[in-house]
């Protein structure tokens, strides 16, 4: 079993879904973002995404977008990603990066996989890359022991559920809604439905994600669902109260995702 | 002339990119999974519309009655003579209802728009030439319709937002990143991410996810299956070259895709040098940078060494984008098509000739085209013939040309971007005429 996937399941046998927060390396400085990153492990979060800031973030809203440019000006280069996965590695977190795909293809994709690995980074979530595009990745991925999520979105059709499922290796990552991420009021009632079509096609752990901000939607999500993905939150939490901020967040949403998992899921691991 | 308007629609090329729209290693669908249902949705459409007699009716209808095609062709004999005394032919997309070669892509998606029984249009503009024409094509099929805008483009393009906003659409200056084209597409994609139910993005270039490239190329080969036939018909021959613009890429791929498979014909593209590409203030995406994916598709684009999307400049804010169509990728590659670096002041210095030769006020964008023809016909010589995209007219550049030119009242020419033009100058031959016209020089007239 994968390493990312165990993580879930080492969640689900506690009777829980695991929490996974994302933040963007370099935010607001590279020393800031392993500080920040790491007080969201204090505080409970089982996984970290960490984020590689990008010019043209089209699947972020103004929060992760604001951070990003943050980042950017203050000197973020791409190679800090591993030094953040490392550091916060070492601190005792789990982590995947969170990437656009053309920073890759830049770095170049086999040389990208081989130092996350050996940072200590178990995979990368690639939000605009579909598996139909991913060859060269998937081999990269193959060849460096990482994990690899793909998204899926409520306007997915049935076969490419499975197809993306069937590339993806860790967990999947479905989008509760349509749309960019930023915390949202409500968690789109489109979620339960898409994480149940997922099951039908993929026994990999589905994380949820998009406008998660609570513990009360925390508990929502984990009621359906193997993971609970929140990241405009963290950012906002980071604005407000720095580590502070997203090791209380954390401890709430750590609280929620205990809460609303099933009691089936306790009992049947 | 027996070209009709939908038969770039009509007759695939035999250049189409494979099933997932690569065109070689460029192209393809480099876009969240949200976007795929309506990127299959819009393929099967447009499949199904160009196999569709009343469709392909409804289009050339459109394009006769309310576009004014075909467009004329027209010589240029003074221009010529600034260009080593070569025959230079326009092919007059500025002429087009709406001012620019725009509308040819624009009424083909609006009336696919209608097919998908979606009600609201999206769009992203530079210059405001496709905002202008995808405004038109709403308020004429009745779609309600939002335009994103960089901000920076939005002032020195304003004429055309009062022209969106007069025709009912609504105009979102975009604040993020550069404030210019690259951010209205962003924009554009978050919008349409969010509202692809009942919303289509009427993408205005041959660039973006599978379809968009091959699509928009076919809504516009009617301007080189036209110009071709023309050529033909006046000249008795194909032209040696043909001269287009390239931001996205649309109107050069739209008048190249005739030629591609006539070998004797240079198809030379030219891109906006901005400030001159040593200066690394330009948008010379094919010149100057590298492959990698951007805004749905890989092509070539300006990047820095971490991957980072790299800022563009340009005069113009049509080409003033760090991007380009994957076609022109693979054709840049395969050696089939140049590319070539247009300065600023080149361009406008083209601008003004053009001007005051043949009576015509071009886009700033095709003034780029206008350039790289003077360079093609004094290097290629008298007997060559020359083919000129002439994409769009420069009323809304007025503002822009006065500044430069230092025509504005209470300004000096120092204050202004440029100075006067020099008569004499554009009463014979054209000091540059003399020079080998590198690249990044400022020659003639107009400096900064």
């Amino acid at each position: 079993m994968s390493r990312v996937e165990k993580i879930f399941q080492d969640c689900r046998a506690q009777g829980r879904a695991a929490l996974v927060g994302y933040l963007p390396a370099g935010y607001p400085t590279v020393d800031g973002s392993v500080e920040l990153l790491s007080a969201m492990v204090e505080g409970g979060c089982d996984l970290l995404e960490v984020g590689v800031p990008y010019s043209d973030p089209v699947m972020d809203g103004p929060t992760i977008q604001a951070a990003a440019d943050t980042a950017l000006r203050a000197g973020f280069r791409l190679r800090d990603v591993f030094a953040v996965v490392e550091r916060v590695s070492a601190a005792g977190g789990r982590a995947v990066v969170m990437t656009y795909f053309n920073p890759v293809l830049r770095y170049g994709v086999d040389a990208f996989a081989r130092d996350l690995a050996a940072a200590g980074g178990l995979g990368v979530i690639t939000p605009d890359l579909i598996p139909d595009e991913a060859g060269e990745w998937i081999e990269a991925s193959d060849a460096h022991g990482l994990d690899r999520t793909f998204l899926v979105a409520p306007s997915s059709s049935e076969e490419r559920i499975a197809s993306t499922a069937r590339a993806a290796r860790g967990f999947l990552y479905a989008t509760s809604t349509m749309g960019v991420t930023g915390a949202r009021d409500a968690v789109a009632s489109a979620a339960p439905a898409l994480v149940e079509r997922c099951r039908r096609h993929t026994s990999l752990p589905i994380g949820v994600g998009l406008g998660v901000r609570s513990a009360e939607q925390a508990a929502e999500v984990a009621a359906f669902a193997d993971g609970v993905i929140v990241g405009s939150a963290f950012v906002t939490a980071a604005e407000r109260a720095g580590a502070d901020g997203v090791r209380d967040l954390a401890a709430e949403l750590a609280g929620g995702a205990r809460r609303g998992a099933p009691a089936s899921a306790a009992t049947g691991a | 002339m027996d070209v009709k308007a939908s038969d770039g629609v009509a007759h695939p090329s035999e250049h189409d990119p494979d099933e997932g729209g690569h065109f070689g290693r460029y192209g393809g669908r480099f876009v969240p999974e949200a976007l795929i249902a309506a990127l299959d949705e819009l393929t099967v459409f447009y499949q199904k519309a160009r196999a569709d007699p009343e469709f392909l009716d409804e289009l050339d209808r459109l394009h006769r009655d309310y576009t004014g095609r075909p467009s004329p062709l027209t010589d240029a004999p003074k221009l010529g003579e600034h260009a080593g005394g070569a025959r230079i032919l326009l092919k007059r997309e500025d002429l087009n209802h709406t001012g620019s070669h725009k509308i040819n892509n624009v009424l083909g998606q609006a009336l696919l728009t209608k097919r998908m029984g979606k009600k609201r249009v999206i769009a992203e503009t530079g210059a405001g030439q496709h905002g202008v024409a995808t405004a038109t094509a709403c308020a004429l099929m009745g779609l309600e319709c939002v335009i994103y805008m960089g901000e920076v483009d939005t002032e020195r393009q304003a004429l055309n937002v009062a022209r969106m906003r007069l025709l009912g659409a609504t105009v979102i200056p975009v604040k993020s990143g550069s404030r210019t084209l690259k951010d209205a597409i962003n924009e554009a994609l978050r919008d349409w991410v969010t509202n692809v139910d009942e919303t289509h993005y009427l993408l205005g270039t041959v660039a973006g996810p599978h379809p968009f490239p091959a699509m928009v190329r076919d809504f516009h080969r009617v301007i080189g299956m036209e110009a071709r036939a023309q050529v033909l018909d006046r000249v008795g021959r194909l032209p040696d070259a043909v001269a287009a613009c390239v931001g996205g890429g649309s109107n050069a791929i739209g008048i190249f895709h005739a030629f591609l498979d006539d070998p004797g014909v240079r198809l030379v593209g030219y891109e906006p040098g901005g400030d001159g590409v040593e200066t690394g203030r330009h948008g010379a995406t094919l010149s100057e940078g590298s492959p990698g994916a951007l805004h749905g598709a890989m092509s070539y684009l300006l990047q820095d060494e971490d991957g980072q999307t790299a800022e563009s400049h340009s005069i113009s804010a049509g080409l003033d984008y760090p991007g380009v169509g994957p076609e022109h990728a693979l054709l840049k590659d395969l050696g089939r098509a140049e590319y070539s670096p247009v300065t600023d002041a080149e361009a406008m210095e083209a601008f003004a000739l053009l001007c005051r030769t043949e009576g015509i006020i071009p886009a700033i964008e095709s003034a780029h085209a206008i350039a790289g023809a003077l360079r093609l016909g004094r290097e290629l010589g008298p007997d060559a013939v020359i083919l000129v995209n002439l994409s769009g007219r420069g009323d809304k550049d007025v503002d822009t040309a006065a500044r430069w030119f230092g025509m504005v009242e209470g300004e000096s020419a120092a204050e202004a971007s440029g100075t006067a033009i020099a008569e004499a100058d554009l009463s014979g031959r054209s000091p540059a005429q003399d020079e080998p016209s590198p690249a990044g020089a400022d020659t003639g007239a107009v400096q900064r």
